[in-house]
């Protein structure tokens, strides 16, 4: 009743091809920026921006960044984890190596340093696809996890084998390094998510984005209508790669401070931001940040049910975890390919006739 | 003969035994690509399943015991029995047919007709449940296996090599017969797959899903029976690894290994996956010990992956797989 488009009338282009043409969405949409920006950094504490909030932005970015290559340009990637290590591993260079510019161009820097990286390991998906080119980006994974182990250089010869974020401010607030606020680092991260998000968005709805659609739905039909393949694939391979690099240079850098590769880079890391997509929906900017919501927040709450609440042992919760997850991943695959998005849409088509359906 | 030679040959030669466990796990891949054209991700975690489940029903463990022991509050841990080692495997065996039937009723009958990467991400998930299934049932501990298989140096070669060149080949007892049953194993499927009647349909369902069923084969029985060959594969490749290095979860990683062996041999070959097991197994140890040293070791970890991706950058079908073709 409430939620319909009757009487919004749309009197440009620009207004009829907005990302929310319902005026509910749309407020709702700039209520959650408000919430976002202006209430949240003063009510947060440390448990929160540390458990759910940084986690769950951190995440966001990689699913969008994964999301643009998988989910809008078809091809499956297995290397994320790696690439995240690629943006970690360059913004600690770049923090070390010049200490007086600003974190933020640091890490947009990173970004740029892991899509290059990108592009390199996306050049034998001109060739092969499917998950052949899904076991070549395990390549990837496996070579960069050890690339970072074995080369001092990346972690500066530190006797550890860890890097560690060293302290930077970004306008006299702390950011990174051992004491830093936590709705200053939960601030720098949503800033990163809001412009990635938007990125995103008119990527993919421009000719680049329905380039790389055209490329997921039939490779072959869209060369012959003048895609060019080599261009998409590796502008896809590129963008996505940005994300993640982002999303690796923040994990880092203001979430876990210190890093040893193969634990937090590691293979389980791409399994996850890849269950995140196809969860949250493949070819969904929405689709991300849910996919990554949910798999940030389950855990966290089974872990309160089961160890806080039931007391059970932290160790079955964790199997219990990894069977949850695996079955959800089978009985989304089952009832609903297109993930969390999808049923959001589905109540939203409901919504719009409701109360009178028919 | 030069020691480095020696070193070389004795390294190629521990090589070709690992290969051959890798080829164990590829074969179970290419025996469920080819009858299904599903790409069964959960190979290498049916495998830690399986030698979990065969483990546990030795020792006599009650299935979810610190589940029962958390949830109701008691104090169980196991029947206080524990099972020879045939008996135990014939009910594993019966464990791995369950969940093949399983499988296919829950999940990939809901998922026929579905593009080859839904089905191949359908297989992740299946991966990570039965992983929490497994550790859920029989504890998460690294557990020994010991089937009575014979183990530590095999001193026959050891002085025959020893002789021979002076210098004595350090060659497992294990790695020997992991071998020998390996071929033993393949000449079993390839006989069952050429001369009974159930072999003749899962050939005849590789070839052609639509004509196998328009002659009155049972998709349904076809693709039960090759997932529980696979779980036999995935015990045999369970008890050879686990007996190897113990059961624990790194077990399931063995599986991302079998993938770039795939990769080569390509996906529909028995042949090409035993080929790409030896390729991979040899190249990977000749390749730590020659360049290993230079660049800081453990290149074992990547060493398959890149292999196979420069492979495919000339030959994306394999060594031995069907040339792809592509129809718009």
């Amino acid at each position: 009743m409430l939620y319909r488009e009757a009487g919004d009338f749309k009197t440009s282009y620009a207004d009829d091809s907005q990302t929310f043409p319902i005026r509910l969405d749309r407020r709702a949409y700039w209520a959650l920026m408000v919430v976002a920006l202006a209430v949240v950094p003063f009510v947060v504490n440390d448990y929160w921006v540390n458990a759910i909030f940084l986690p769950l932005l951190i995440y966001a970015i990689a699913a969008l960044g994964l999301n643009i290559l998988t989910g809008y340009c078809g091809q499956v990637s297995l290397g994320t984890g790696g690439f995240m290590a690629v943006g970690a591993y360059s913004v600690y260079k770049l923090m070390t190596a010049f200490p007086d510019i600003n974190i933020a161009i640091h890490v947009v820097l990173a970004g740029f340093v892991t899509a290059a990286v990108g592009m390199l390991f996306g050049l034998p998906s001109l060739r092969i696809k499917g998950f052949y080119l899904a076991v070549a980006t395990l390549a990837a994974q496996f070579f960069l996890v050890w690339l970072f182990n074995r080369v001092p250089w990346f972690y500066n010869y530190s006797a550890s084998g860890q890097i560690n974020a060293p302290e930077r401010t970004l306008a006299g607030f702390r950011i990174t390094g051992p004491e830093t606020q936590a709705w200053a680092t939960y601030l720098f991260c949503l800033v990163f998510v809001l412009a990635s998000a938007w990125i995103c968005r008119n990527l993919t709805r421009g000719s680049i984005g329905r380039k790389w659609m055209a490329i997921r739905d039939m490779d072959i039909a869209a060369e012959i209508i003048g895609v060019d393949p080599l261009r998409a694939k590796l502008s896809a391979f590129g963008v996505s790669s940005f994300f993640i690099g982002i999303a690796g240079a923040l994990f880092f850098a203001v979430y876990l401070g210190a890093v040893e590769v193969g634990e937090a880079f590691g293979i389980n890391k791409s399994f996850l931001v890849l269950f995140m997509i196809i969860i949250g929906g493949l070819g969904s900017i929405l689709g991300s940040f849910l996919g990554a919501a949910f798999m940030v927040l389950m855990p966290v709450l089974l872990k309160n049910v089961l160890v806080g609440g039931l007391g059970w042992p932290t160790d079955l919760a964790a199997h219990l975890e990894f069977m949850i997850v695996g079955g959800l991943i089978i009985f989304f695959l089952v009832v609903e390919p297109h993930g969390m998005a999808q049923l959001w849409r589905v109540t939203k088509e409901k919504l719009r006739i409701w109360p009178f359906p028919h | 003969m030069p020691d480095q030679l020696l070193f070389a040959i004795e390294v190629t030669l521990n090589g070709l035994m690992a290969g051959v466990l890798y080829a164990l796990v590829a074969l179970g891949f290419v025996l469920i690509f080819k009858a299904s054209g599903i790409f069964n991700y959960a190979q290498g975690v049916m495998a830690l399943f399986a030698a979990l489940t065969l483990v546990g029903i030795m020792e006599g463990q009650v299935p979810f015991e610190h589940l029962i022991n958390a949830t109701l509050g008691t104090e169980i841990h196991g029947f206080g029995w524990s099972v020879p080692a045939l008996f135990a495997i014939i009910l594993t065996m019966v464990v791995m047919v369950l969940f093949a039937w399983a499988v296919n009723w829950l999940v990939l009958r809901h998922l026929v007709n579905q593009e080859p990467i839904i089905l191949f991400m359908a297989t992740i998930g299946l991966a990570y449940f039965l992983e929490g299934l497994g550790d859920m049932m029989w504890g998460s501990d690294i557990k020994t296996l010991d089937v009575g298989l014979p183990q530590g140096l095999n001193t026959t070669i050891d002085d025959m090599t020893y002789n021979m060149f002076g210098y004595g080949f350090y060659i497992d007892n294990l790695d020997i017969a992991a071998t020998l049953i390996a071929v033993v194993l393949v000449t079993v499927l390839v006989a069952f797959s050429q001369y009974t009647k159930q072999g003749r349909a899962l050939r005849a369902v590789a070839d052609d899903h639509q004509a196998a069923l328009s002659v009155g084969i049972s998709l349904n029985f076809i693709w039960v029976l090759t997932w529980s060959i696979a779980g036999f594969v995935a015990l045999v490749a369970g008890i050879m690894w686990g007996a190897k290095s113990g059961v624990q979860f790194s077990l399931s990683l063995i599986a991302l290994k079998a993938l770039p062996v795939l990769m080569l041999g390509g996906f529909t070959s028995i042949p090409g996956a035993i080929v790409g097991g030896l390729i991979i197994g040899v190249g990977e140890k000749l390749f730590e010990f020659l360049v290993g040293p230079l660049v800081g070791g453990a290149t074992e970890n990547w060493f398959a992956y890149v292999l196979a991706l420069i492979f495919l950058v000339f030959r994306p079908q394999g060594l031995f797989g069907e040339k792809i073709i592509e129809r718009v």
